[in-house]
């Protein structure tokens, strides 16, 4: 079997919190107890859209040790392949879902004497339950978030009112910007970085961080990318012998499971490399999408990440 | 079945023994008539009623006495135990799971209580009743880590896993097969098994490694492995080399059926959920060539794989000098006859011994 373990559960809660961002909140179906997680732990949520099994990760902001309710939010995205448009239109109070057991790829670096977090936008939910897990262990942190203006900052009410010397907040509407340098200037030896926000962000505080010395270990990232839609094409699978059509809005995991090929994953968002796949013949170009693979492997024409990466040409033949 | 606990030791007097069922349990390591070492790893969810993998954490009737090892070993050298200051939580971590786990699964032993953070947890056959408040360091007369570790049989190395690598930054071994946690503390999947031969050419530790990163929650996962022990000594450790390397040089034809074991290690992979580290219990049970005997397809097969086994192996398992001797021994037991895949016994398919 393919992915995490999966757990039934019943939507208690839909919280709009503002015009783009709503909470989805989840009781296990059989009353039992969710297991606990780590700060920065997502769960893959499974969503039945009209004849298509989307399954779509995010991250779990809830408290991690209460282990009563798991608790999402998502972003709507009118542009995507409408994975947070299915929640936001069709998710109910009451609904049955399916989400999977936690899995984390932006854990805490324990050893940290302090740890400075840098969150963009919908960025800010791994750090709700970081926080927390923090806050009872008495740890040292202090967050940095940026986000377009106080109609849009999402749990900006409560992270200052809770924590009024820790949180700093920057409206992009006010001009307000972070200012790295000087920031990351006073910080004790022994500071872990955490940042999670658009690309442009991650990429800039990975850019800063490495210009002023910071060791790589120190600097902790966390892009979900959310499989872009793309030109339909074709691929050959030469262990399960069938030939399957990738469409316009599914990514080509998702293809893969539909046709019932059990292709292994766990992020779905090009981070974990669980679902590399290696390639045996094509002919055409690859749209190399992930954060796995190194710059030589993708120019290789050898392997590919199905959960974000597709392929625009003649024939793709992958061996599944 | 209820476990009958049996009084014994692993040093001195080796008053250890296998009963029937013990024997019949037995871990046999060899799933075919030859070795190599290979990403052997499978799910641990479970296996055959009774035997060594039916339970998360195996319970049998060496429990007690290998507890009293452990805290005679502990006694002698506190360093078998380390956690360095980030481990804490993965400590609690590990004695949530084994407390649930123990007290689910054998719940004529072992009591679990919780109201909150209030926890009572007995344990019948150690004779332990102790309440305390779950994630304060005081309550308890140990670490966590350490505290349940004196009551769960086997070795646990605690990895932290952080920049794609796993880090052996907590543990406590005092039954291991010729390693020592306090040279490999702080190290890394690579630096610590630098002494393994073979297995890195082969790109094993690679594929291994990247397995174990993406072991989940709740699909804990195993392996066995296995190395030769001259009479049933559990702590086999470097600080210890010279009291017992000596004893390998007190083989004769006469007693090498009751001193020579062979010793498996049921080693099995847990994620912990609070802290997001892996935990590595290996569980070493020991059988001796005459009770590994008295299963024809065991007699079989130990012989074949002894003889074929590379000499490099050989040499790192530490018996190459023996090794003519056991072959002498096993050849005795090896008819020729065909083995049936598997490590199980299947004492009534395979054919008996001529
Ligand atoms: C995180 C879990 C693991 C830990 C803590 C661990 C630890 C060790 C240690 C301390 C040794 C002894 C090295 C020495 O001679 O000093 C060893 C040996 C070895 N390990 Fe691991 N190991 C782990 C996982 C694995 C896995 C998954 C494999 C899979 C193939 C593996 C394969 C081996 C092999 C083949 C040896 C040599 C054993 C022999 O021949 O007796 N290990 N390991
Ligand atoms: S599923 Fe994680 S990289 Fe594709």
């Amino acid at each position: 079997m393919s992915g995490a373990e999966k757990i039934n559960v019943t939507v208690s809660a839909v919280v709009p919190l503002n015009e783009l961002v709503t909470r989805f909140e989840f009781k296990r179906t059989d009353g039992a107890l969710f297991p606990t997680f780590s700060g920065g732990a997502h769960t893959v949520v499974e969503m039945k859209d009209d004849g298509l099994t989307r399954l779509n990760p995010y991250s779990l902001m809830s408290d991690p040790q209460d282990q009563q309710t798991y608790a999402i939010s998502v972003r709507r995205d009118d542009e995507g392949r409408g994975g947070s448009l299915f929640m936001h239109n069709n998710v109910k109070v009451g609904d049955a879902m399916v989400v999977s057991n936690p899995v984390n790829l932006f854990s805490l670096d324990l050893r940290a004497k302090k740890h400075l977090m840098i969150a963009g936008g919908i960025g800010i939910t791994p750090f709700m339950a970081q926080i927390k897990q923090l806050d009872r262990a008495h740890g040292n942190w202090e967050l940095h978030y940026a986000t377009r203006n106080a109609a849009l900052g999402t749990y900006v009410d409560e992270l200052t009112s809770t924590h009024p010397n820790d949180v700093h907040i920057y409206y992009d509407d006010d001009k307000n910007f972070i200012d790295l340098e000087n920031l990351l200037d006073g910080q004790p030896l022994g500071t872990h970085i955490y940042v999670c926000g658009p690309k442009g962000m991650i990429d800039w505080v990975r850019g800063k961080t490495a210009e002023l010395g910071w060791p790589l270990e120190s600097v902790h990232y966390e892009e979900f990318l959310a499989p872009q839609p793309g030109k339909p094409f074709e691929v050959k699978l030469s262990i399960s012998n069938k030939t399957i059509q990738v469409g316009e809005n599914e990514s080509l995991l998702e293809a893969l499971e539909r046709e019932g090929v059990d292709a292994p994953y766990l992020c779905r968002g090009g981070a974990c490399g669980q679902c590399e796949t290696s390639v045996i013949g094509y002919d055409g170009k690859f749209l190399h999408m992930d954060h796995w693979l190194e710059d030589d492997e993708k120019a290789s024409g050898t392997k590919i990440m199905p959960c974000v990466s597709r392929f625009e040409g003649k024939t793709l033949v992958l061996d599944r | 079945m209820t476990i009958q606990f049996k009084d014994e030791t692993f040093r001195d007097d080796y008053t250890f023994s296998n009963s029937d069922w013990a024997i019949k349990r037995f871990p046999f390591p060899f799933h075919e008539d030859s070795y190599m070492y290979a990403v052997n790893m499978e799910q641990h969810r479970g296996g055959p009623d009774g035997s060594v993998y039916e339970k998360r954490f195996d319970v049998d009737e060496h429990y007690v006495s290998e507890m009293r090892d452990r805290a005679m070993v502990l006694a002698d050298d506190p360093l078998r135990c380390q956690s360095l200051p980030h481990m804490t939580l993965a400590g609690w971590d590990l004695l949530e799971l084994i407390m649930v786990s123990k007290s689910e699964d054998y719940p004529d032993l072992f009591e679990l209580h919780r109201d909150g953070d209030q926890w009572h947890w007995i344990n019948k056959p150690l004779g332990i009743d102790d309440k305390f408040t779950f994630l304060d360091e005081t309550s308890l007369p140990y670490g966590p880590m350490e505290y349940i570790t004196r009551q769960t049989q086997g070795d646990f190395c605690v990895l932290d896993q952080r920049d794609d690598n796993l880090w052996m930054d907590a543990g406590i071994v005092t039954t291991q097969a010729d390693w020592s946690l306090d040279f490999d503390i702080g190290m890394n999947f690579f630096e610590w098994h630098a002494p393994v031969p073979l297995a890195h050419e082969k790109g094993i530790f690679v594929r291994a490694l990247k397995f174990l990163l993406n072991i989940q929650q709740g699909a804990p996962a195993r392996r066995l492995n296995w190395t030769m022990t001259v009479n049933p000594l559990l702590d086999t450790s470097p600080e210890n080399y010279h009291k017992w390397g000596i004893q390998k040089t007190s083989l004769t034809p006469e007693n090498i059926g009751q001193k020579q074991h062979l010793r498996v290690e049921l080693q099995t992979f847990f994620r912990l959920p609070r802290s997001n580290a892996l935990v590595f219990p290996i569980r070493a049970y020991l059988a001796s060539f005459d009770d590994l005997m008295t299963v024809p397809k065991w007699g079989r097969r130990l012989h074949r794989v002894i003889r074929d086994l590379p000499e490099e192996l050989a040499t790192y398992k530490g018996f190459i000098d023996n090794r003519p001797m056991m072959l002498d021994y096993l050849s005795r037991y090896d008819d020729g006859k065909p083995t049936s895949d598997g490590i199980w016994p299947n004492l009534d398919t395979d054919p008996p011994r001529d």
